[in-house]
């Protein structure tokens, strides 16, 4: 006896039940169907984290005052920057300049970074906005240049001018279809220039965005808006493989002025790490949740197959006493219920990955090889697991009572 | 001898008490013969038929089939048993629903490990059905076919392995009269053709068609007349 032909047996008692079997999958379809989504929206973030974090630079540093990594955790939010508050100017230029001036042989350039907040007014629309005080090398380490008009220069950013860049999503806020390049607009009521506005970086999903801050130089922002607060120095190191050095470099020449504790050297990959785990853990327990839809897919097929069992006794009674042994009638039920369940996960499957890819313009969902194999050899088990009570009972009738059956 | 019964009892257990059903029964049926068993409810006779076409273990005695001792067969051997030597004719038919004659007949054989979508094994259902006079009504399934065709459709099932017996437990016995005299007709012809047949019934008319009668009785042989 074939196993294959055994299949076929079960194919027509599925086929010949249409509606009950559809039913009975429906279970496992929306278990499935919600793990491999879940998770696939949970490692398309992932990827887009990653991604966005790449297109900031893979060699970058970053120096924040205290330490974000400790007792409390990483806050998250959108960036390095904004997850730091502190009300006491802790790093101070002349640190800056002391690390690019002693370890050039390390370090490409720097970037410091001062974030404020200001409402900003053109005609009549008013918006409250984050400024982003930055240096003139911003716009290299950064990897950010001007789409429209001009970065401001050194001698601008020394002299504190009352000039700013855009990004290209707040520039469409303020200004609409006006160009806004050479425009003046208020910020706290004051007139500032626009000289530029900046590539789209995108990202920012559940968070600030890059395009939505308004660029000004350090100075304008410590002179106009009565703060010397730094958020972070950024430094480019000069090859991948340096970063390590550089770290020790940094730590070493700021510690000389501040306490180990007062400031916190790190890298993108400690970052990404915390969010990625952050993000893992959520996609574990979204996960976890819809797989118990699975389970409860699981009992409705084992409860269908017990009704099944029972009704088709008579069938049972006949098939064996014409020559069905008894393990024949076990492997008919129990690949019955594993059909079931395997017909019902890769509908689960198809509908999961139609979903992902309705979700893709808004949403970095990425169905992966792990999730799918993972929810289609679970479903399969869930249905021989399921399937096995129904179908031992199945095989244990007696053909004289199963055929006395009424 | 085709099938040797030799001191066979079969006890039932109902709560507490023991029913002897079959009472330590010496039987022996030759090739070729036609048996009619009879007997009020009770008497025993369905077990006989149960016992002797190995749907149930003997409690005592010795079975013999072709002269081999069959009655120490497991589940297992019985079912094999079963598949390539007894066909099988039930009062309610036990055709499957929703499943058509050809497909009802060819069910035998896909136990016996033939490929049922075979040609080898269509062709044969389908002479098995032109023989029960269903040549037109083979993808008919049972709710499209009489009491009668139903009847036809379960005796070209038990006749596609070609058994060595065939048990028929009231065959007419859900059939109006006009149905019952051509079952009744297959029957004898079938056995004009060689087929042994060991058939229960209450009705004398269809006791009749047999050529050996035996009544049973509280689990014994009460009388064995041959016609």
């Amino acid at each position: 006896m074939k196993i294959g032909s055994i299949f076929t047996l079960a194919i027509k008692s599925i086929m010949l039940n249409k509606s009950r079997s559809f039913l009975t999958m429906l279970g496992v379809i929306i278990g499935v169907g919600s793990v491999v989504l879940l998770t696939s929206i949970g490692t398309g973030l992932q990827a887009y984290v990653a991604d966005q974090f790449a297109s900031l630079g893979t060699n970058i540093l970053y120096v924040v005052p205290g330490n974000p990594f400790g007792n409390g955790g990483f806050s998250g939010g959108g960036g390095a920057q904004t997850a730091i508050e502190s009300s006491k100017p802790t790093l101070k230029r002349t640190y800056y300049n002391q690390v690019i001036r002693n370890n050039r042989d390390l370090i490409k350039d720097g970037a410091i970074t001062s974030v404020n907040v200001a409402e900003a007014k053109y005609s009549k629309t008013t918006k409250k906005v984050t400024l982003y005080g930055i240096t003139n090398s911003y716009q290299t380490v950064y990897n950010s240049p001007a789409a429209k008009g001009r970065w401001f220069t050194q001698t601008e950013e020394d002299k504190a001018d009352r000039i700013v860049l855009l990004g290209p999503k707040i520039a469409t806020e303020l200004f609409g279809q006006v160009d806004p390049i050479n425009k003046f607009f208020l910020l706290n009521g004051q007139s500032y220039k626009i000289i530029g506005v900046l590539k789209e970086k995108g990202g920012g999903f559940g968070g600030p965005s890059f395009d939505n801050y308004v660029y000004i130089p350090i100075e304008t922002n410590f002179k106009y808006f009565n703060s010397e607060l730094i958020n972070s120095f950024v430094f480019e190191v000069r090859d991948k493989s340096q970063i390590k050095d550089a770290k020790l470099a940094i730590e070493k020449t700021i510690g000389k002025s501040l306490k180990s504790d007062e400031f916190t050297v790190f890298d993108q990959t400690q970052l990404l790490s915390t969010i990625n785990s952050i993000i893992g853990m959520l996609t574990i327990g979204l996960g976890g949740i819809s797989a118990i839809s699975l389970l409860v897919g699981g009992i409705g097929i084992m409860n269908i197959m017990l009704v099944s069992v029972t009704e088709r006794t008579r069938e049972i009674g006949l098939r064996k006493a014409l020559g069905a042994t008894p393990n024949l009638i076990l492997a008919q039920f129990l690949i019955e219920a594993a059909l079931l369940s395997v017909i019902g996960g890769l509908i689960g499957l198809l509908i999961a990955y139609l979903g992902s890819l309705a979700l893709q313009p808004y949403f970095p969902a990425k169905v992966t090889m792990g999730a799918v194999i993972l929810s289609f050899g679970v479903s399969t088990i869930v249905g021989l697991v399921f399937g096995v009570a129904p179908a031992k009972r199945a095989a244990k009738l007696s053909p004289i009572e199963a055929l006395r059956y009424e | 001898m085709l099938l040797n019964l030799k001191h066979v009892s079969k006890n039932y257990k109902i709560g507490d008490t023991v029913i002897r059903a079959l009472d330590n029964i010496s039987l022996g049926v030759n090739e070729k013969e036609f048996l009619a068993i009879m007997g009020p409810s009770g008497s025993g006779k369905s077990t006989f038929l149960q016992v002797a076409s190995m749907l149930a273990e003997p409690t005592d005695g010795e079975i013999f089939l072709n002269g081999i001792e069959v009655s120490s067969y497991n589940e297992i051997q019985r079912a094999h048993l079963r598949n390539k030597q007894i066909g099988f004719i039930f009062q309610s038919f036990n055709l499957l629903a929703r499943t058509s004659a050809l497909e009802n007949v060819l069910m035998p054989l896909f136990y016996a490990g033939i490929r049922t979508d075979s040609d080898h094994a269509i062709n044969k259902a389908k002479e098995m059905l032109e023989r029960v006079g269903l040549g037109d009504r083979m993808n008919n399934t049972p709710a499209q076919l009489s009491g009668g065709q139903q009847q036809r459709v379960a005796i070209a099932r038990a006749l596609i392995n070609d058994p060595t017996v065939i048990f028929a437990d009231e065959p007419t016995g859900n059939l109006d009269s006009k149905s019952g005299e051509d079952i009744k007709k297959i029957l004898k012809d079938l056995n004009k053709e060689g087929k042994t047949i060991i058939m229960v019934t209450h009705e004398e008319d269809v006791a009749a068609i047999a050529k050996r009668q035996i009544v049973f009785k509280d689990g014994k042989v009460l009388s064995d007349h041959k016609s």
